[in-house]
């Protein structure tokens, strides 16, 4: 309990990924939160790597966590891009909306 | 030691008090914000963690760059969000199943997961002898340089395609068109008159 562990971190890392697949069923409207609750899931993949990384002394899951953000600032970037031309176009972000594809 | 699992205590309920937060508050705005929190927080564990490059790089991308990308748009975009929050409850069953469902399986997998006998989980962190980010920058621009590369290619192609998405180009507003400057002959644009004494010419007649 007073020593902090890799499970400690592990255990965090499971918690915020939860709550970020949680975000993503309640907001089903919002398509800005769903974003935010993909970032946070991408978080929490971030937490996982840092700690194995400093836990097994390896370095590799640091320089993963930097390609893990850099996809995830383009990914950021192209969504609230796509959403500002959506708003444009039917000037709501109503998920239910974005139906014009089903043919 | 004791100081050391306290501040982890402590940022851990704040990463996970500001993640409820985000995807349960009201205004969009706040969530924003509380994302920003979020950042802030997983980075001190970084850097507790002794990755401080990490730390600082997470506090530049995710604060500097995303939640203010975020921010931007949310405060962009005219529209009542309160009325998006509805049926929240409605999908809350449902939402906290799977969730319960996915985080039972992730527990179960952590704690009944054993290393392999060649994985060594250093109990105690070795010092190392150079910082952080000059290891870190070691192996990235020598065993890693192809990926780093592509990476930043990644970055350039979503730059490139976010312009292309949010362009809009106005008939209104007069540009410079470059052919046609460049082509236009001398016949089209002087006309050589004979001006009569005491008459002058009209123009556009």
């Amino acid at each position: 309990m007073i020593e902090i562990t890799l499970a400690h971190y592990l255990f965090l890392s499971a918690v915020v990924f939860t709550i970020g697949i949680i975000g993503i069923f309640l907001n089903r409207k919002n398509v800005i939160v769903i974003l935010m609750s993909v970032e946070l899931i991408l978080i929490a993949v971030n937490i996982n790597l840092v700690s194995f990384s400093v836990y097994l002394n390896d370095l590799v899951g640091q320089v993963f966590t930097m390609f893990v953000l850099t996809v995830a600032a383009a990914e950021a970037a192209i969504g609230l891009a796509i959403l500002v031309v959506f708003f444009r176009n039917k000037g709501s972000i109503h998920v239910e909306d974005i139906n014009s594809l089903k043919g | 030691m004791l100081a050391h699992a306290i501040i982890f205590y402590f940022f851990s309920f704040v990463v996970i008090a500001s993640s409820v937060m985000v995807i349960s508050s009201k205004n969009t705005v706040h969530a924003v914000f509380f994302l920003i929190l979020d950042f802030v927080s997983v980075a001190c564990l970084f850097i507790m963690l002794g990755a401080e490059f990490l730390g600082m790089i997470t506090l530049i991308v995710y604060v500097g760059a995303v939640a203010v990308l975020f921010l931007f748009v949310v405060m962009m975009i005219n529209i009542n969000f309160s009325e998006l929050k509805t049926g929240f409850l409605d999908y809350l069953p449902f939402g906290m199943l799977i969730g319960v469902v996915i985080f039972i399986e992730l527990v179960m997998m952590i704690s009944a997961w054993k290393y392999k006998a060649e994985f060594i989980v250093t109990k105690k962190i070795a010092k190392p002898l150079v910082s952080n980010t000059e290891s870190l920058g070691m192996i990235i621009y020598t065993d890693y340089i192809l990926f780093f590369q592509i990476s930043g290619l990644i970055l350039l192609v979503a730059m490139i395609g976010a312009i292309v998405l949010t362009f809009r180009r106005k008939d209104s507003l007069r540009r410079q068109d470059i052919t046609t400057q460049v082509s236009r002959e001398r016949d089209e644009s002087v006309e050589l008159r004979d001006v009569p004494n005491f008459k002058g010419v009209k123009i556009n007649d």
